[in-house]
């Protein structure tokens, strides 16, 4: 799963955004931007300027952090999946979440931070992760509508960034979205199981849309006018494509998707636009966004609770992984000397 | 084959099918909650496998049955007394070093259990344990060398796993009784025989708690019933958790 562009607000110290003050362009600059625009992969031993650097920084780290949190929602129905196959698809898909984590960080990694600061900041609540996270899953058919939606918000997202200029991040995203496309294909297969079932079943998947619907399409970030970095990031081509073209692509694919399931999408205004050729929707809900963004949704404090017990409690284990690897490495010296 | 061994082959099936259900079952609940994100991984990966063997053994169980019971109706619709886990896998996780301990324990003898069992003359068992014995083989080192660690860690991990040890020990004889149908599976080269696993089992053991510092808890009171049906309180919620949504839409498919 994937973090949404949460590249809205303006960083201090990052003169990037349209309008703002120009910077001294040094040579490095220049170098750095044509190798950029001929499509060359930046690697980490390269040259970067220190806003490209902060900005990969935070963006990888925000996505490494929402697939750990994105464990709890999905996890909360493990022990409950109704059958067998559907519990080992979700315990591999979980799973697939923890890995993708792993190669998150260690992409961040490149850029010089530790895994240890950025779970820091995670816990500290310093550092965001998905808002779509912090939304619970009181239903079976939650599970169903998280791989379609989310996941498929996810993909729509993470595709183009498989071509990102950093080469780290653009060579994890391939390895993702391989297995989230998958994920994707089960929650939709799910779904249909639901929604060809008995009625009571096919209300559970109603339901489930119309909860996730609205936050599936939060994922995408703000408008685009509200979105500071964006110019920036596409000129570093952090970013392929603003927050509203994939936001319209993803309601563009969805939207048959829900008519074959025969389900309703919650917005009265939503209707195919034949001069565009694309879907009109309604207006989105931004003052939930961002209280979701400020910490009042209704599982912020669960998730991070649960994230904060899950260290504190480990807290022992990983210190006697440490002494004893330290009394290992101890005898070995004895020995060899 | 005849109906009695039939029906202990079938029962044999249920009580291994119910035992990595039930283990699977608790390793899952680790999901999003372990020390380290590895751990998260790895457990969920053991849970995944175990979840898996549930399947194939109880698929099977069903199939020898002949009743029409699939690995569904078997995990849902069986109630407590029903159910032939070993009270071991049952144990709730407590903190990482009580699922560690049980762990262990449960998979030194799974190992050696299907290692055996790969070469028995009933070829569905033996295609399922020989697909089962590649992933409990990674099961105990995993779960070996974090006893390993924790044991030969800190004062206070070391006391912990003690502790676990202390505690878990006592569930362990269920592992290696014998009754009489399995004494037809055995004597039929079925299944093989559980004096030879605990010998085997007691090796490994011994070797992994060495390394580990820790002593090894004496031989008291076992604590018996899981193979018959008499279950711990533990049990109960357990299935009330895993059941709940095909016993709340009995008609539905998922």
């Amino acid at each position: 799963m994937y973090t949404q562009g949460l590249d809205g607000k303006a960083e201090r110290g990052v003169q990037s955004s349209p309008g703002a003050s120009p910077r001294l362009v040094s040579a490095e600059d220049l170098h750095f931007q044509e190798r950029i625009d001929a499509e060359e992969k930046i690697e980490p031993r390269d040259w970067m300027p220190d806003g490209y650097r902060r900005t990969l920084v935070r963006q990888i780290s925000q996505h490494a952090h929402s697939e750990i949190v994105g464990m709890l929602p999905e996890g909360n129905w493990i022990t409950r999946a109704p059958s067998l196959r559907r519990k080992v698809a979700l315990l591999a898909k979980v799973q697939d979440e923890g890995g993708h984590g792993l190669y998150l960080y260690s992409a961040a990694e490149t850029l010089g931070v530790s895994r240890d600061e950025l779970v820091g900041q995670l816990l500290s609540g310093k550092a965001k992760y998905s808002s779509i996270f912090n939304y619970p899953t009181p239903s079976w058919a939650d599970i169903g509508a998280i791989g379609w939606l989310v996941d498929g918000a996810a993909i729509m997202n993470q595709v183009p960034l498989c071509r990102c200029s950093y080469g780290p991040y653009a060579r994890a995203m391939v390895r993702v979205c391989r297995e989230e496309s998958f994920h994707q294909r089960q929650g939709y297969e799910l779904m249909l199981a639901l929604a060809t079932g008995t009625a009571e079943q096919k209300r559970m998947a109603q339901a489930a849309l119309d909860r996730w619907w609205w936050p599936s399409l939060m994922m995408f970030g703000p408008s685009d006018d509200q979105s500071a970095h964006s110019a920036q990031n596409m000129a570093w081509k952090i970013k392929r494509f603003s927050n509203d073209e994939l936001r319209q692509r993803f309601v563009d694919a969805t939207v048959p998707q829900a008519e074959f399931l025969g389900l309703t999408i919650p917005d009265p205004e939503l209707r195919f636009d034949d001069q565009t050729g694309h879907y009109a929707f309604g207006a989105i809900d931004w003052t939930e966004f961002n209280e979701i963004l400020k910490g009042n949704g209704p599982c912020n404090r669960e998730r991070i609770e649960a994230r904060r017990k899950a260290w504190d409690d480990g807290a022992w284990v990983r210190e006697a992984a440490a002494a004893h690897a330290a009394k290992r490495s101890r005898r070995a010296l004895k020995k060899a000397g | 084959m005849d109906p009695e061994t039939r029906q202990a082959l079938f029962g044999y099936a249920l009580r291994l099918g119910d035992t990595s259900l039930v283990l699977g079952h608790r390793l899952s609940e680790w999901c999003g909650h372990a020390p380290e994100l590895e751990e998260d991984i790895a457990l969920t990966n053991v849970a995944l496998d175990l979840v898996g063997h549930a399947r194939l053994l109880l698929a099977y169980a069903g199939e020898v049955e002949g009743e029409g019971r699939d690995e569904d109706r078997l995990a849902y619709r069986r109630d407590v007394l029903d159910y032939r886990n070993h009270l071991l896998a049952e144990q709730p996780n407590r903190d990482f070093g009580h699922t560690i301990v049980r762990q262990f324990l449960h998979d030194a003898w799974a190992v050696e259990l299907y290692d055996r069992l790969a070469g028995s003359t009933d070829a569905g068992l033996a295609g399922i344990a020989a697909k089962a014995v590649k992933e409990v083989r990674y099961h105990v080192r995993h779960s070996g060398d974090w006893l390993i660690r924790l044991g030969d860690g800190t004062d206070v991990s070391h006391t912990r796993m003690r502790d676990a040890l202390e505690r878990l020990w006592p569930c362990t004889g269920e592992m290696f009784e014998r009754d009489s149908a399995e004494d037809r599976l055995v004597a039929a080269g079925i299944a093989p025989d559980p004096a030879e696993l605990r010998a085997a089992w007691n090796a490994r053991v011994a070797a992994v708690l060495a390394e580990a510092t820790l002593e090894r808890p004496a031989d008291g009171w076992m604590q018996k019933g899981g193979r018959r049906g008499e279950h711990s309180e533990h049990l109960g919620y357990l299935l009330a958790e895993m059941q709940f949504l095909p016993r709340a839409y009995p008609d539905a498919v998922w």
